[in-house]
């Protein structure tokens, strides 16, 4: 098998490429994508120190992401589709006020 | 050079080369495959470590069902591509140098601070077995496995609460 630093280097330049999307792009759905990719960075995470501790809660609370990430998800793009139907855009940059 | 470290390397590459052609291309719809083939490498990379039921339902639930709800919207919308209008000349840069410094940064915590990083990976037989997974779950995680049932449960319940279309304008 490989080191234990091997994963978490790339855990954290997924996580980093993720903040690069939320920071570069104008696309809300590109920005959903993207944090979707920090949620992954950190399973990674909690997969490689279950794996190290030989522990099994660490497994036990990727489950718990999954489900949290799914309803973030669902309600977030419940949110761009409203946000679609009051300005007919989804660039970030036209949402700058809090009533359409 | 083991043949784990050699399958963990590829995968690696596959997963950051995704990730940056997620953020780099122009169409919507190519973003969500590539996030697709992402969520795949690291699912992989999953077994590899030893967490197989981790791994499918990462493919079932990540790859599955959040991207496909994903593609959907986008193809609803009909918002492939959005113009790419700079307003700030500056964000793009100081985006990429502050990105490059988080990277630089963690890395250089990880490897610097902790005592973990010559010990390597092994899956013992109990590690792998889903049936472990499921006692840990059920009875020592119980009541939060019955919270996030109530958490999936408010999430539809507010999906459809938000993209429910009034009958009469002026409402709410």
């Amino acid at each position: 098998m490989f080191p234990v630093i091997y994963p978490i280097i790339l855990a954290v330049i997924l996580f980093s490429l993720g903040v690069a999307g939320v920071l570069l792009r104008k696309n809300a759905i590109v920005i959903l994508m993207s944090l979707e990719l920090m949620f992954n960075a950190a399973n990674l995470v909690f997969i490689t120190f279950a794996n190290y501790h030989q522990n099994l809660d660490g497994q036990v609370f990727i489950i718990f992401i999954m489900v949290t990430a799914a309803a973030e998800v669902a309600v977030g793009l419940a949110l761009i589709v409203n946000i679609f139907r009051a300005k007919k855009t989804i660039s970030i940059d036209e949402m700058h006020s809090l009533k359409g | 050079m083991t043949p784990a470290l050699l399958i963990f390397i590829l995968l690696g590459i596959i997963a950051v080369a995704s990730a940056l052609a997620m953020l780099l291309s122009r169409n919507t719809v190519y973003s969500a495959l590539f996030l697709i083939l992402n969520f795949l490498a690291v699912a992989v990379i999953y077994i590899l470590m030893g967490a197989s039921f981790v791994a499918l339902s990462q493919i079932a639930v990540y790859a599955g069902a959040i991207m496909v709800l994903v593609l959907f919207v986008i193809m609803l919308l009909g918002t492939q591509h959005l113009d790419p209008r700079e307003t700030l000349k500056w964000q793009r840069p100081l985006a990429i140098v502050l990105t490059l410094a988080l990277i630089i940064q963690g890395a250089y915590a990880l490897i610097t601070r902790y005592g973990f990083q010559y010990a390597t990976l092994a899956a013992s037989p109990e590690f792998v077995d889903p049936k472990n997974l499921g006692m840990v779950l059920f009875q020592k995680h119980s009541l939060p496995f019955e919270v996030t049932s109530v958490i999936l449960l408010v999430a539809a319940i507010g999906a459809v609460v938000l993209t429910h279309k009034q009958k009469k304008d002026g409402g709410a």
